[in-house]
Formats: structure tokens, C-alpha cells, sequence
């Protein structure tokens, strides 16, 4: 296996020309070394991306949100008093992988391309709308987050592409986002199933907006509009929330593992969802 | 293929040694530089007891690639006692018996180091959620918490790496 | 928390002292297993079977032989056929036939992970490629990995000419059932037949690993001439060395086996793996070999304890006497016999007067490893099924948990159904520490419960020898030969310390290889603080008298003229002042010229051990919509006869408590329909995490044992005994639905609470309906 150590974006692109398909990007490595080392990839090349600085930072976006650089880790993103206000719910997400040891270098961007379908960022980003930026041969292109995964370990990246950042809009008064997951230790464990609400109050508390994405009951991270559409215009009632977890339910379609079976997965979804929804309904309206 | 020539910061000395890109850091530590006070437990990041603290965050080294640590600065069990002898953390360890088999221990101490180093007054639930990563099977953790407390007690120890 | 204030005889014994090798723990200096590195070594690799049942028809290793780096590479083939008998070693009896074929297959692999082959290369790498290179031809066998599966009449046979023994007139027909065996007193049917109320119940539980962090190591180096040294992380040296040189058709002498630092054991390092196929590769090759293994190997072919099927019956007169119990069990053992079934009879209901009681029991193999001893062996699922059925006894009987005991509590001086004496008991004086606490008076809320068991443990003593030297400064070198996992070495030289009357920093206790004493059991069965205790005062005594012998030739007295106290000697009774005290370090720097070298010994077989009882409280909240189950807070009440060293003691106790809870709440193995192990790391394998435990409450309660010098009695495997129980009956407490299958994991939970919704059963508590 070689080592590349681009501190250029120009430099991982020539590396990623040159070596095709053979080279694997290393951004915190919590997922890759793992992997290596248990026989299941054996990349001819890694490309380590934490060196090229622009991909190494948080920053405000042109229209007021957030740019999270590819090798920013979770333990950044965790104490950027920004990403904590504008985005508690995708900062719980980031900051449910893993231990500490494992959050001072796992990335959300390594976490969306190991397309695990348990991913704890995922859902977050997904109901945060977030968009993610791909660099290739042919230059860049933006694709909506929920796009980049497609089944366990799957990606709708090409070869030789790169995902340099993800982008949060800008965060609207009134709104807030949650992320809940159950594992059956309170760390160090697989999601057994995920949901995340990205929701706006008006003035009344009435809900104006609402995305609700779930993780680990399906192939991979779900969006479901229909649970959000069953929040907007409602008061998050109990009504609401029942055709919003009846939207869930209807949306699971996972399957049985060593970490969970099917069955309890689909009925733990919507419990997490409900309780998502409260969290981030108090919190819009803090 | 040519082996890999790095030069990192362990313990405050500077460091070389040459490795092959999947070699861990830990393979590194343990094996190339004799640094075995840094336990292998699992090897995929899931009990801690490879904790070292890496440019200022600790990291399982089990998972970092050794040439990662190019440029590094690396702090090691071996590297928590100094000139005035041992950490408090250290001694908090052996005073309140936290310890059983020891095998798990030096993991726990650079973890708790860094705790303490950011937050001097963690409370027990605090300490056990950036404890979690850091596996004991003898203790049932009720020690350990008592040393971490009983370390941040110790006045102007604390300071960052 | 034990209360050091009472009343102090001693100087050292009962102090919370720093442990001698709390320095080289917390720097890193202390070495491990896998930290032991020799000049020349080679990396050794076992190939692991990808099979749970497969017949060997033909492994290749020529391509791995030709691989550049690789020095060896064995079958099973490259070691001796053993006799398929027991073979005694001291107090027990190994089936060393059985053990080489768990560590290396012969002509069947039997679970998935079964090594089949090994290599010695130049490097990891090496290594690592040289298993890709081994070509075997595998005859895939059905299997089964289900303990109740395996004893149907069509199950696959593991062992086809196994017949079980046990039953007459034995079966005629192979199974995969080991053995039977019942005990019984009084009359059963008839005791029932006087029983008012009865409960009849069933339970589950899965096999668990033991867990120890550091994954098995060890480096072995055969000379020339035949000699070889052995280290390895081991809770029994001796009994590492008769495994390896009976395996390997060794003799003893020839082969050292050091004891490294062992970084947890609970009963799985009781047992040798790779260690006689590093053994056996040095000595083709002539280097030093190392073998450590990964996490995966680990538990894909070590330990662990069985999985279990219980079936209790107990009856009762309505006035809370107890009258009849009768108690089923089946072990799982894996893939070789060697269930802890003889413990686990040895604990069910023995805390309680029960004139019919009938034991029985049966061992079963499966397409699984070979279990090995876990913490009190066979004693947590035994007491889960036990206490459940007393907690529902006790609710029938509308009384506590503690009054049914205290009714039927076993008496003075009786002796088990198993054997085993039970003398100078401190069951009432647990149970009394336990009803105080204020763990029982705090208030519950609507999702929570409190659950509570009680049990007993054997404890065990053991062959041990140990050396006392001292030194020319007046300083003490102990030798023992058992590992030190959780502070020995710490209580050993604070009784020596006591007994020598000299400072505890003046003695230093060092683990002895074995060449360098007699015979040494395990570190385990909760004997080392015992065995080891009364061995290491015997050998105090011994340098005591020598000291007095050197003495009285000094001053001209015959010996008994001298008294020793406090690192002092005297001339006593009618000499007394006839000559002036003598400090011990001044007998000691004149050894030259007193009769040569001071040094003492002792050996015995460690008669005497005390038993112990301990309850455990455990509150727990359970979410109802989720079935996720959260320990709030846990109590535990001991004795130990007198605790050495309370901090470890309580430590020792609240590490079997934290293992119990992971056992009862998320703790299992995950097969697949393939009978291959799906949750091959910690990730998966799910043990507690800090967060997901309380503070742990111990009290010690001290009733000494008469038979020991300081009273001691073991406490390393009471401690987990009744924590499975516990949590499982707090359950119950906060759901109204008793569980009877471990673990409690929240699927089940949740299944559990959605069945009886659905069932409108109302014994569902308000807050789950």
C-alpha cells in the first residue's frame, strides 16, 4: 500500500488522476484502518486528506450557513460554538460516533462516504438539507446530501472524485434540529435506529417547515417527506405526531442483524422520532 | 516497496523510524520504538486501552497510520510522570486502588489527563461519557471515577499539553 | 464502604495501602503478554477455521513453506495423539487429548475459529500472508450452535462415538449429551406433594465471554538442547507447564514457564491456546516465537462460559417454610466437554434448609469453543434461576426476599447436597447489613424497580508453595507462584509485613516462575488471598524461627528461649534481660556467620477455605417504549471474612457485579445461520461501558474464618454470583413481567412488554401499558 499526503486540492486531484479507482481517501481513518487491518479493503494507495488546508476548516457560507471541510473532525465540529447553535441536532449526530478517542478523528464527511446505513451524522445532514461538494477530474459539482449514499458501503461517487465539504444552510429564526438514536449501551455502539427533525416555529408555535430523516432502517439514511409534511401546519400535537410516526413506521424497511432485528427496529423508529421532535420543538422555540 | 521514513515528536524528544503505510502508529509504538506501555486491546478503536494523545487529542493509535504521525506530537504513558514525578492522575490511580489487572490503566490515564486538562471540575457523569471509550472489565469503573476526582482536586496540575 | 475504624489489631492487614507495583501500572512498566520481545523472535499465526463443522480432507502448506520469511508451519499432524482419558494434575483431572484438539484441529474442525494450522515467519506480514497461503480441503458438516438443538435425536454429532455416560443402562445410540449426574435428598415427590404453594419455571441464558482486555500472548524459546522458557500472561504457570509438556510429551524440567503481568483472566487464562504451538514452533525452528492474538480470535476460539437451560421447581407451605426444590441443568459446553457443572451444583439453594432437593444436570457439546471457567463458574445463571424463583415464591407468599431466606436459611454445620461443609456462616449478618441499608428505603419511580438476590459461593483453597528470604538488610523477598491480577502481591506482603512484625515497604512479594518453587494452583476459584495467605504466613513463621535458632546460637539459649515481636528478638521466660533486644536486620547481616543464607518456605493444600454469602440490590429503570434497560444504582453486601486490603476487595466486588449486569442486560453472542460468530470485537460484543453503570455501594461485612490466620475468605467469584439475579428481579420489579431468558437485551425487553400489551395481562405495570 502507498501513502500519499496531498497539501494541495491540485495535488490530491493529480493523485486521484494517477492512481484511479486504487486510491482510498483517509480522512480520520476510524472507519478505513479498521477495515485494512480486518482484511475487508486493501487499497493499492491512500490518499490522506488532513494536510490540504482549506478541507481542515469551518467556515460561514456566502449565503449565511456553514461549510464543514472534509477532514474537519466530529471533536471540532463538537466544540464550534457556531455549528453548537445554528445545529445541535447534526453536533449530536457528529457527536455520537464513536468515543472521544474516535471523535478526535472521525470525520461527517468520512461518516456520509463509508455509506454505513447506522451512520449517526447522516439523518442530521439529511434533515439539515445540507449539500455536498465533490470535486473531480471535471471539476466540481454540488449533489444533495441523502444523494451520496446508496446501499451499505455504497456511494454515488465516481472514481477519482472527492468530497472537499458539506455545506449547512443558513439557519431561519425559530428553527432547530435534533438527532436521537438507540444503542443498547449508552456509548460505544451502532445505532439501532436513528431519527432526525430539522423543524420551524412561526411566531405562534405553529410548524412552518419540518424534515425528518431517519438512519439504520433501511439500506441507508432515509429522508421522508411524508413524516415531515404530517408535522407542517399542525401545532406538533398529538395527532401530528401520531401521522408523522405512522409516516416513520411506514418508511422502515430494515433488516435483522447482529445489531438489531427488523421488528424492534420499525418499532423504536417512531418512538425516536416523536422524541426528536419534541427536542427540536424545544428547541426552536428557546 | 521503499519503507517509510518518519520523523514525529514522542514524549518530547523527536523521533524517527520507518514503517510501511498500513502499519498502525500503535505496531509503531509498541514493536519499533518499544513504547509497550500502550496497550493493544482490540485493534479497531473499541476499548481505549491504545489511548495516546496526538497533537493535543487522544486518539486510539490502532487507528492511525504510522505515517500520520509525520510532524506529530505524541504523548504516551510513558510520557505522564516528569521531572517533579508522577502525574496526579497517576498517583490518584494507585491511591484509590483503580486499578485491578492494569492492562486498561495506561489508556484510562491519558484519557483522563486530557479531561482534566479541559475541563478541571467534570463531573461523574461527565467523566464516564469521555470515559466510555476506554474499556475495564475488572474495576466496574467505580474506582476509576474516584481517581479522576480525586486527581482534579490536586490544585494547578492540569495544565494543557 | 468498609469502616476502618474498628478495631485495630493490626498494623497493616485491613489499611488501604498503595500496591507494590502501582508504579510500574501506571508508567507503563509493567509487562504483559504481548509486551515481552526476545532477540531472533519470529511472529507465530494460527489459520482459523471458516467452518463451525467441517471434516479436514487435505491441507497443503507447501506454497506457505515456500513463502520468503516463513521458518515453520504445523498441522496438528506436528503434534503427539494423547490418550482420550483424564490426566491428574494435582487437585484436578484435564482431559489433555481434549485441550490439544480445542487448540489445533485433528481431522474435524468443531466450531468457527478452530485453528488448523500455524506459522512462524519473519514478520507480522509474513506471517499474515503465509495463512493465505495454506490451501485445506474442507468436507462441510452440518452443524448446530444451539444448546437445545444440539440435544435433539437428529442433531448433527460432534463426536460421533459419544455416548452419554452418567445414565443407566447407558443409551445405545451416540449424542451430543456429555454426561448426567443427579443428587438428591429427602424425598422430592413427596416433599411437593406437601408443598401449598409451588412454582415451576424455565430459564435461558446465552454463553458469555470473559472479556479480559488483553487478548492471550505469549513468546516462547526452545534451545538446542531441548530446554525451553515459556511466557505468557497466565492465571496458573504449573498448570500451563503440566498442559504444555503433556501436549507436547515433554518432561517438566525442560520446560520454564514464566508468569508476564495478565491484564484479566476471570477463569479464561486458566487454560493454554497457543502456547504449546509457539512451543512447538521454536523448537523446528530453533527462535523464539510470539504469538499474540487479535480481538477476533479471541472470542472466536477462547473461553467462553456456558449457555444454559434451567428448569427450578420449588415448593412451599403457606407459612414460608420451604419444602422441596428440584433443579435441572443444562450446560452448554462448546465443542469439548468441560462444563462448570460441578459448580454450579454446588451453589443451587445451598444458602437455604431444604429437606428434598434434587440436582440434576447434563452437559451438552455444540459447534461452539470449548468453554472455560468464567468468575464463579456455572454460579451466576444458577442463581438468576434460583433467586427468580425464590422472588416469586416470596411475592406468592406475600413476605420480602430476605424474610423467606431468613426462614429457610441453612443451618450451622451442615453439610451441602454437594459436599461441602458449610461452618462458621455469616449469612445472618449479610442479610442484616443488608436490610439496613438506606439502598431499600429510597423511594421508586413509576418505571423503575428493585430487585434483590442472594447466594453463596464455595470458595477453594489449593496447592500452593511459596519461599521467604531475607535479606542481609533485614528486608523480606517473597516468592508466589500465582499471577497477580487484582492486587495480590499487595495483600500477600501486608500479611507478611504483619506477621513479621516488620514494615510493608520492607517486603517485597515477586512472582516466581516455575522453576523456582514447588507446585502452585491458579490464581483463581477465589483462593489466592486464602491459600496463599496461610502459605506466606507459614513461610513468615519459618524465617522467624530461623531468625530465633540464629539467635539463641548467638546468646547460647536453646531456640524457644527467644521471643520474636516486631522485627525484635529477646531472650524470654527465665533469660529474659539476660542479653540486649536484637533488631531482625542485625540477625540478618550476620547470616555468614551464623549458619549461612536465612531463607523460609512453606507449601500446603490449602484446607479450609471459608464460604460466603452475598446479597445484591440492584434499581433499574425501564423505558417502555423502547425496552431499554438503565442500572440506576446497585448495593452490594458481602462478607469476606476479613478483608486484607478493603479497596481491592471491594474492588473485586464491584467488577463481578459490573460483569454480571453486562451478562444479564446485553452480553451474548451473535451466530449466523452459516454458524459463523458475527460479533467478533467489542463494537458487538457489548460489555459496560462507564456510562452505562452506577457508583457500585459495597459493604464488607467481616466474619472471620477460623481456618486462616487473618480470617480471610475469597471474594473473587462471590462477587458476580448474585448480580444476574438481581437485575433480572429489579426487572420484574419495574415491569411486573419476569424475564426468563438472559440476556435482557432491549429487544426482548420491549417484545416482552409489546406481548403482554397486546395480552392485556395485568401483571403489566401501569406506566408500560
Amino acid at each position: 500500500m502507498q501513502y500519499f499526503r496531498p497539501t494541495t486540492l491540485e495535488d490530491a486531484v493529480a493523485h486521484l488522476r494517477a492512481h484511479g479507482p486504487g486510491v482510498t481517501i483517509l480522512a480520520g481513518g476510524t472507519d478505513l484502518v479498521v477495515q485494512i487491518r480486518a482484511g475487508l479493503r486493501a487499497p493499492e494507495a491512500v490518499m490522506d486528506i488532513k494536510r490540504i488546508a482549506p478541507l481542515s476548516e469551518i467556515t460561514r457560507t456566502e449565503e449565511g450557513g456553514w461549510r464543514i471541510g472534509a477532514a474537519v473532525s466530529g471533536a471540532e465540529i463538537s466544540a464550534h460554538a457556531g455549528l453548537c447553535a445554528d445545529w445541535p441536532g447534526l453536533v449530536e449526530g457528529v457527536g455520537l460516533i464513536g468515543s472521544m478517542q474516535v471523535q478526535s478523528r472521525a470525520t461527517p464527511v468520512g461518516n456520509l462516504c463509508n455509506a454505513s446505513p447506522a451512520a449517526d451524522s447522516v439523518p442530521a445532514m439529511i434533515a439539515a438539507g445540507a449539500t455536498v461538494y465533490v470535486l473531480g477530474p471535471n471539476g466540481m459539482r454540488k449533489i444533495p446530501v441523502e444523494e451520496v449514499a446508496q446501499g451499505p458501503g455504497k456511494t454515488s461517487l465516481r472514481a477519482g472524485e472527492l468530497v472537499t465539504s458539506v455545506t449547512l444552510p443558513r439557519r431561519a429564526a425559530r428553527s432547530a434540529d435534533a438527532y436521537l438514536r438507540f444503542t443498547p449501551r449508552a456509548e460505544m455502539d451502532i445505532a439501532v435506529a436513528g431519527a432526525a427533525v430539522n423543524l420551524t416555529l412561526d411566531d405562534s408555535g405553529r410548524c412552518t417547515f419540518a424534515r425528518v430523516a431517519l438512519g439504520a432502517v433501511a439500506p441507508k439514511a432515509l429522508l421522508v417527506p411524508e413524516a415531515g409534511a404530517a408535522l407542517v401546519g399542525t401545532m406538533l400535537e398529538s395527532d401530528a405526531l401520531r401521522r408523522m410516526a405512522a409516516a416513520v413506521t411506514a418508511a422502515c424497511a430494515p433488516i435483522d442483524d447482529k445489531r438489531g432485528t427488523a421488528t424492534y427496529r420499525t418499532a423504536i423508529a417512531p418512538v425516536l422520532a416523536r422524541r426528536a421532535v419534541a427536542l427540536a420543538q424545544t428547541r426552536a422555540a428557546a | 516497496m521503499p519503507k517509510i521514513h518518519v520523523t514525529t515528536t514522542v514524549n518530547g524528544g523527536e523521533t524517527e523510524f520507518l514503517c510501511e503505510a498500513h502499519h498502525t502508529l500503535l505496531s509503531v509504538l509498541r514493536d519499533t520504538l518499544g513504547l509497550t506501555g500502550t496497550k493493544e486491546g482490540c485493534g479497531s478503536g473499541d476499548c481505549g486501552a491504545c489511548s495516546v494523545n496526538m497533537n493535543g487529542r487522544v486518539v486510539c493509535a490502532c487507528l492511525v497510520l504510522a505515517p500520520e504521525a509525520e510532524g506529530a506530537t505524541i504523548e504516551t504513558v510513558e510520557g505522564l510522570a516528569g521531572e517533579a514525578g508522577m502525574h496526579p492522575v497517576q498517583r490518584a490511580f494507585i491511591e484509590t486502588a483503580a486499578l485491578q489487572c492494569g492492562f486498561c490503566t495506561p489508556g484510562f490515564m491519558v484519557a483522563a489527563k486530557d479531561l482534566l486538562a479541559r475541563n478541571p471540575d467534570p463531573s461523574e457523569t461527565e467523566i464516564r461519557y469521555w470515559l466510555a471509550g476506554n474499556l475495564c472489565r475488572c474495576t466496574g469503573y467505580d474506582k476509576i471515577v474516584r481517581a479522576v476526582q480525586k486527581a482534579a482536586r490536586e490544585p494547578g496540575r492540569h495544565a494543557r499539553t | 464502604m468498609k469502616d476502618d475504624s474498628q478495631p485495630a489489631d493490626y498494623r497493616w492487614v485491613g489499611k488501604r495501602l498503595d500496591r507494590p507495583d502501582g508504579a510500574d501500572k501506571v508508567t507503563g512498566r509493567a509487562r504483559f503478554g504481548a509486551d515481552i520481545h526476545l532477540p531472533g523472535e519470529l511472529v507465530g499465526k494460527c489459520l482459523l477455521s471458516p467452518h463451525p463443522h467441517a471434516r479436514i480432507l487435505r491441507i497443503d502448506t507447501g506454497k506457505a513453506r515456500a513463502l520468503p520469511g516463513v521458518k515453520a508451519v504445523v498441522t496438528g499432524a506436528d503434534f503427539p495423539v494423547l490418550e482420550d482419558r483424564p490426566t491428574p494434575v494435582a487437585d484436578y483431572a484435564f482431559n489433555l487429548w481434549d485441550q490439544a484438539r480445542t487448540l489445533m484441529a485433528r481431522d474435524k474442525v468443531l466450531f468457527d475459529g478452530h485453528p488448523v494450522a500455524a506459522v512462524a515467519a519473519t514478520t507480522e506480514d509474513v506471517a499474515q500472508q503465509a495463512l493465505a497461503l495454506i490451501e485445506v480441503a474442507y468436507e462441510i458438516l452440518p452443524h448446530v450452535t444451539d444448546l437445545e438443538a444440539a440435544m435433539a435425536p437428529d442433531a448433527p454429532l460432534l463426536h460421533e462415538t459419544m455416548i452419554t455416560t452418567g445414565v443407566a443402562p447407558g443409551p445405545a445410540a451416540p449424542s451430543n449429551i456429555v454426561a448426567r449426574t443427579m443428587l438428591e435428598r429427602g424425598n422430592i415427590d413427596a416433599g411437593f406433594e406437601a408443598a401449598d404453594i409451588v412454582v415451576e419455571r424455565e430459564f435461558r441464558s446465552k454463553p458469555v465471554h470473559q472479556g479480559y482486555i488483553e487478548p492471550h500472548a505469549c513468546i516462547a524459546s526452545v534451545a538446542e538442547d531441548g530446554r525451553a522458557e515459556l511466557w505468557t500472561c497466565t492465571q496458573g504457570p504449573w498448570i500451563d507447564r503440566a498442559f504444555c509438556a503433556g501436549i507436547l510429551g515433554w518432561e517438566m524440567s525442560d520446560l520454564k514457564v514464566v508468569a508476564t503481568e495478565i491484564g484479566g483472566g476471570f477463569g479464561g487464562k486458566l487454560t493454554v491456546y497457543d502456547e504449546p504451538i509457539a512451543l512447538r514452533l521454536s523448537q523446528l525452528t530453533r527462535k523464539p516465537v510470539r504469538m499474540v492474538m487479535t480481538r477476533s480470535e479471541v472470542l472466536r476460539r477462547t473461553g467462553p462460559t456456558s449457555g444454559s437451560l434451567y428448569r427450578v421447581r420449588l415448593g412451599a407451605k403457606s407459612d414460608g417454610t420451604l419444602v422441596a426444590a428440584d433443579c435441572e441443568m443444562i450446560l452448554e459446553t462448546g465443542a469439548f466437554p468441560g462444563s462448570p457443572l460441578g459448580t454450579a451444583r454446588a451453589i443451587a439453594f445451598t444458602h437455604l434448609d431444604i429437606p428434598n432437593l434434587r440436582l440434576s444436570s447434563a452437559e451438552v457439546v455444540s459447534n461452539r469453543p470449548s468453554v472455560q471457567a468464567y468468575r464463579a463458574p456455572g454460579g451466576p445463571i444458577t442463581c438468576y434461576a434460583q433467586e427468580s424463583v425464590m422472588d416469586e415464591m416470596a411475592e406468592k407468599l406475600g413476605i420480602s426476599p430476605f424474610a423467606l431466606i431468613r426462614k429457610n436459611a441453612v443451618r450451622e454445620g451442615t453439610v451441602s447436597l454437594a459436599g461441602f461443609p458449610l461452618e462458621n456462616l455469616g449469612l445472618a449478618q449479610v442479610l442484616d447489613a443488608a436490610e439496613a441499608l438506606e439502598h431499600l428505603k429510597t423511594p421508586l419511580g413509576p418505571t423503575q424497580g428493585r430487585g434483590i438476590a442472594t447466594s453463596y459461593w464455595k470458595n477453594g483453597g489449593g496447592q500452593t508453595s511459596v519461599s521467604a528470604i531475607l535479606n542481609e538488610d533485614g528486608t523480606v523477598n517473597v516468592g508466589i507462584g500465582t499471577p497477580d491480577i487484582g492486587g495480590l502481591r499487595a495483600s500477600v506482603s501486608m500479611m507478611v509485613a504483619e506477621t513479621m512484625g516488620v514494615p510493608y515497604d520492607k517486603v517485597t512479594t515477586t512472582i516466581a516462575d516455575t522453576s523456582q518453587l514447588g507446585f502452585n494452583s491458579f490464581t483463581a476459584g477465589s483462593r489466592t488471598a486464602y491459600a496463599v495467605g496461610l502459605a506466606v504466613v507459614g513461610a513468615s513463621k519459618d524465617l522467624i524461627a530461623q531468625v530465633c535458632e540464629r539467635a539463641a546460637k548467638m546468646w547460647d539459649l536453646p531456640p524457644e528461649a527467644v521471643d520474636y515481636a516486631d522485627g525484635m528478638l529477646r531472650p524470654a521466660g527465665p533469660n529474659a534481660g539476660a542479653h540486649d533486644p536484637v533488631p531482625l536486620a542485625t540477625i540478618a547481616a550476620g547470616f555468614a556467620k551464623s549458619g549461612g543464607p536465612i531463607m523460609g518456605k512453606f507449601t500446603t493444600d490449602g484446607p479450609g477455605a471459608g464460604p460466603n454469602f452475598a446479597t445484591h440490590i440492584a434499581d433499574v429503570e425501564v423505558d417502555p417504549e423502547t425496552g431499554g434497560v438503565t442500572v440506576l444504582r446497585y448495593s452490594i453486601v458481602v462478607d469476606v471474612g476479613r478483608a486484607i486490603h478493603p479497596d481491592y476487595v471491594e474492588g473485586q466486588n464491584q467488577g463481578g457485579a459490573a460483569q454480571g449486569i453486562g451478562w444479564a442486560l446485553n452480553e451474548e453472542y451473535v451466530y449466523g445461520a452459516d454458524g459463523r460468530l458475527q460479533n467478533t470485537g467489542f463494537l458487538d460484543y457489548r460489555m459496560p461501558v462507564a456510562p452505562d453503570l452506577p457508583m457500585i455501594g459495597c459493604t464488607l461485612v467481616e466474619v472471620p474464618n477460623p481456618n486462616h490466620p487473618f480470617g480471610v475468605r475469597g471474594v473473587g467469584e462471590v462477587s458476580i454470583v448474585p448480580s444476574v439475579a438481581a437485575v433480572a428481579n429489579a426487572v420484574k420489579d419495574a415491569t411486573g413481567l419476569r424475564f426468563f431468558e438472559i440476556p435482557m437485551s432491549p429487544p426482548r425487553v420491549l417484545a416482552r412488554i409489546a406481548g403482554a400489551r397486546a395480552a392485556k395481562d395485568p401483571s403489566l405495570k401501569p406506566a408500560f401499558r
